[in-house]
């Protein structure tokens, strides 16, 4: 048999089309007499629409207009909650909101026209931040503005406060996020009653998109098709979003009976689509004189936007990974999901994870400064053991070390003598530095039973031409599907990764996999492919394939026999719930991921005292993920994250005002360059997952959880300021300083 | 007022060459004139008129791909891609004017093009990688 391609670093396979320009995103493609569309956006944050007016100097009579009142099925976006339009009717609930559409094939007129259409809005009372949603003067969703809340704990809190030698309280905030992926939002549709719906696009999720056309149109499964095209980033950001643009350049499509490309501008992409939601979480611990924690008490609130979305699952992942990589046996931590008057918020890698993480490791050290302990002495007295149980009542059984971890990303990153070389040592200058860590874990998969709602498929199958295609709809989106699942079916199968092709996800080609999100695509979806693959082989033993130990020649030969007398060759594997995995949706506990990945992550910062800007001079990132399939990818990943990460704790600062983010231009919505990133440093170990394929976990959204916090604590090892927030601009560490002098 | 980047796109069906953020921002509308590395999305195509543009679609000679799409591949210096035909163009105009840069040239040359998916880590790889591979083979295709 071939060397296996697992643990390998095997070359992205899409990776000449991509450095030769040849790779075709949706904006590449044209159709003959295509048009190009437009949305038409509300001017303000909350009101009712009085009347629409169509300005003077354009030829509205060549112009496709969309209302409404022109969709064919239903006027809801199908997600969670049936609470938002895909065109606002009689009520516009955030600034930015999609009331009506136009097409046209020439774009600059299209934009002309767009800015002469008025909207006429009484505006209504708008609810702009947290707090004002959680005041309840003015109702704008639901009887009391909350989208969602939970509740998760053990024990009894309220009396283990008398145990507590030390308690500290606190609370911590985290701002939204733009994804920013370097490629807009876009789809290109065609539509007609006869033959149906047809969208290609930038997307993670081919089938809710699927789904959500399918409601949209009041048409059946069979005649809505949805292809993703090569996809310039995702991060989440095109998790839940595309079904609004995807539906609204098939409106266009059907109504003006030409094809419609649907790109948006930065500015729009930034100012109208989802972003991280904003958090508070408020922390109170009980540390005994052993430095053990007794007793934890967590509110964590997030802000959703003007509709309900994805903003439960958010609150969910948020709620369970509050409490860290921690035991205490009396904990209770309380979730609450807020609506505002602004764009609805939605999915952004981690998920609400990286959001209680943040209040959570800063807070840690916060509690262990009061109670006299080293932060990782801390940490290490209080790190859940196998056979314990997490706040939302999972038995760990992952033979994890996690102290081993953190002494690992310690010892990489010189902590120990540069933690006492920074506090002792004169400043250089205005210039301090410090150096601070975050330990953390990240559950993959959906959460509890959500994996087993799912019941994802993978296909492996034979062409006549003897190539192996893999069916799913797990999309590429530069995390390196295509890859991993070339080299575990390539494996599984026995034969060369070149003799494998990963199928363009088409939803009338592809089974439904599930969405390419919470950290599922390895883990998740390419066991699948594995156990496909296996199938596909023992299909074969019918005409001879040894169980194994045979050539590359041998296999396809035997494709080529079954082919001929079959006419085809296929093997599905579906998810089957884990037996091992109980999970009480109705009390909210049990066991709610399958597996979590641990990490320590290091950061060693300068903070200059006069201009208050923070450099990341050094990072070290080291996590447990089971297996690595792939070492390029792998590191990639991390890499990438951190560095997204990055971004989120010092620079990226969305500005809000009346309910519209007004920096909305990558000049002045600040992301990292190549010259504002550290050395990314970045260490694997290897506990095999047994569900996972060759033992692998997710990994995807895990170094977004941890990056924040530790700069967090490093800036407050360097300046002594009591860091609670981000992103800590230059302009909020000056705020911190000067409350701290006077 | 058309700009050069729509003329490659549209008119002339030169896809590679992307735009990410209309606002010379991002740097994945990168091609040259003249030699020199520009933000098309920047430039009236008037202004364009009686140069050499040199795009993505120029790089590779036939399948022979130049060194640093080479690295790229190899190091993993392309994620989702959409940045990649403006970062291989911005390489390449490095390596023009310093055939042997220290990853600090590199940091500062790349600075124009934004990557979302990377941390720029693998590119960097990816670039000095490069740098060897041309020295080896007496400068670059």
């Amino acid at each position: 048999m071939q060397e296996p391609a697992i643990g390998r670093a095997v070359p992205r396979r899409e990776g000449r089309a991509k450095v030769t320009g040849r790779a075709r995103y949706v904006d590449d493609l044209t159709l003959p007499g295509m048009l190009h569309g437009v949305t038409v956006r509300s001017p303000q944050p909350r009101g009712a629409i009085r009347n629409i007016t169509y300005g003077d100097g354009i030829p509205w009579n060549e112009i496709t207009v969309v209302t409404a009142a022109d969709i064919p099925g239903r006027n809801i976006v199908t997600l969670i909650v049936e609470d938002q339009p895909y065109l606002a009717h009689e009520i516009v609930n955030h600034a930015e909101e999609p009331v009506l559409l136009l097409a046209h094939a020439d774009r600059h007129l299209l934009e002309e026209a767009r800015r002469r259409v008025t909207i006429e809005m009484d505006p209504l009372p708008a609810v702009l931040t947290m707090d004002e949603a959680l005041e309840k003067k003015e109702i704008i969703w639901g009887a009391d503005n909350i989208f969602k809340s939970y509740r998760v704990g053990r024990g009894d809190v309220n009396a283990a406060w008398v145990n507590a030698t030390t308690i500290v309280e606190g609370e911590y905030a985290t701002g939204a996020q733009e994804q920013l992926y370097i490629e807009p939002n876009g789809m290109l549709a065609i539509a007609d009653s006869a033959s149906g719906v047809t969208v290609w696009g930038s997307m993670q999720c081919p089938y809710y998109i699927h789904k959500a056309l399918a409601g949209l149109f009041g048409l059946p499964a069979e005649k809505i098709r949805v292809v993703q095209m090569e996809t310039g980033g995702g991060f989440g950001g095109k998790e839940e979003y595309p079904s609004i643009i995807a539906g609204h350049a098939a409106l266009l499509a059907w109504k003006s009976g030409r094809p419609v490309k649907l790109i948006y501008d930065r500015a729009e992409d930034m100012v109208a689509t989802t972003k991280r939601h904003p958090s508070r979480t408020h922390i109170k611990t009980g540390v005994d004189s052993e430095g053990k924690l007794v007793a934890m008490e967590i509110d964590f609130v997030i802000d959703g936007g003007a509709y309900c979305t994805l903003s439960p699952v958010v609150l969910s992942r948020g709620t369970i990974h509050a409490s860290g990589p921690y035991f205490c046996p009396n904990i209770r931590v309380s979730g609450r999901a807020v609506a505002t008057n602004v764009p609805p918020h939605g999915a952004f890698r981690g998920f609400g994870a990286p959001q209680s993480i943040f209040g959570l490791e800063r807070h840690m050290d916060r509690t262990a400064a009061a109670a006299g302990i080293e932060p990782d002495e801390f940490r290490k007295a209080n790190f859940i053991k196998p056979g314990q149980m997490s706040a939302v009542g999972q038995m760990m059984r992952d033979p994890v070390d996690m102290g081993a971890i953190l002494d690992r990303a310690l010892e990489l990153s010189n902590y120990h003598e540069k933690r006492r070389r920074f506090a002792l040592e004169p400043a250089n200058g205005p210039v301090r530095k410090g150096i601070g860590f975050s330990t953390f874990m990240h559950g993959a998969g959906f959460t509890g039973s959500g994996e087993d709602h799912l019941a994802s498929i993978a296909t492996v199958e034979v062409s006549r031409d003897g190539r192996i295609r893999v069916l799913t709809a797990s999309t590429e989106i530069g995390q390196g599907t295509i890859t991993i699942f070339s080299q575990i079916a390539a494996d599984a199968l026995g034969v060369d990764i070149d003799d494998i092709d990963i199928v363009q996800p088409d939803t009338s080609v592809v089974p439904d996999s599930g969405p390419t999100v919470a950290s599922r695509t390895c883990m998740v979806v390419g066991k699948l492919v594995e156990l496909a693959a296996h199938a596909l082989r023992r299909t074969l033993s019918a005409v001879g394939l040894p169980d194994e130990g045979y050539s590359r020649d041998e296999f396809h030969r035997c494709c080529r026999i079954h082919v001929e007398h079959n006419g085809s060759l296929s093997a599905s594997a579906q998810y089957a719930p884990d037996k091992d995995v109980k999970w009480d949706d109705e009390r909210y506990e049990g066991d709610a991921y399958g597996s979590y990945a641990w990490a320590a992550y290091v950061a060693e910062v300068s903070v200059d005292l006069t201009t208050f800007e923070i450099r990341v001079d050094d990072f070290v990132a080291v996590q447990e993920i089971g297996k690595v399939i792939n070492p390029v990818l792998a590191t990639g990943q991390i890499e990438g994250g951190v560095a997204q990460a990055i971004g989120w704790a010092l620079s990226e600062d969305v500005v809000w005002r009346e309910g519209r983010m007004v920096n909305a231009q990558m000049t002045n919505y600040i992301m990292p360059t190549s010259v504002d990133l550290p050395p990314i440093r970045v260490f694997f170990e290897e506990v095999p997952y047994p569900n996972g394929p060759a033992g692998a976990k997710g990994i995807g959204e895990l170094p977004m959880d941890g990056p924040a916090p530790a700069i967090a604590n490093a800036v407050a090892h360097a300046t002594g300021l009591d860091v609670r927030r981000i992103p800590l601009t230059p302009e909020t560490l000056t705020a911190l300083a000067e409350v701290a002098v006077g | 007022m058309s700009r050069l980047l729509d003329a490659l796109r549209t008119s002339l069906h030169l896809t590679g060459t992307k735009e990410g953020c209309g606002e010379g921002e991002c740097g994945a509308c990168g091609v040259t004139i003249d030699g020199r590395l520009v933000n098309s999305c920047l430039v009236p195509l008037i202004h364009a008129g009686g140069t050499a543009i040199g795009t993505i679609e120029g790089v590779a000679i036939g399948d022979q791909l130049d060194a640093v799409q080479q690295a790229f591949i190899q190091y993993g210096g392309a994620q989702c891609g959409i940045c990649t035909p403006g970062m291989v163009l911005a390489a390449r105009a490095l390596l023009e004017r310093v055939p042997d840069p220290t990853l600090e040239d590199v940091r500062h040359a790349l600075a124009g093009n934004l990557c979302r998916c990377t941390g720029y880590m693998r590119i960097f790889e990816a670039v000095l990688a490069a740098v060897k591979q041309r020295g080896q083979t007496g400068a670059g295709a």
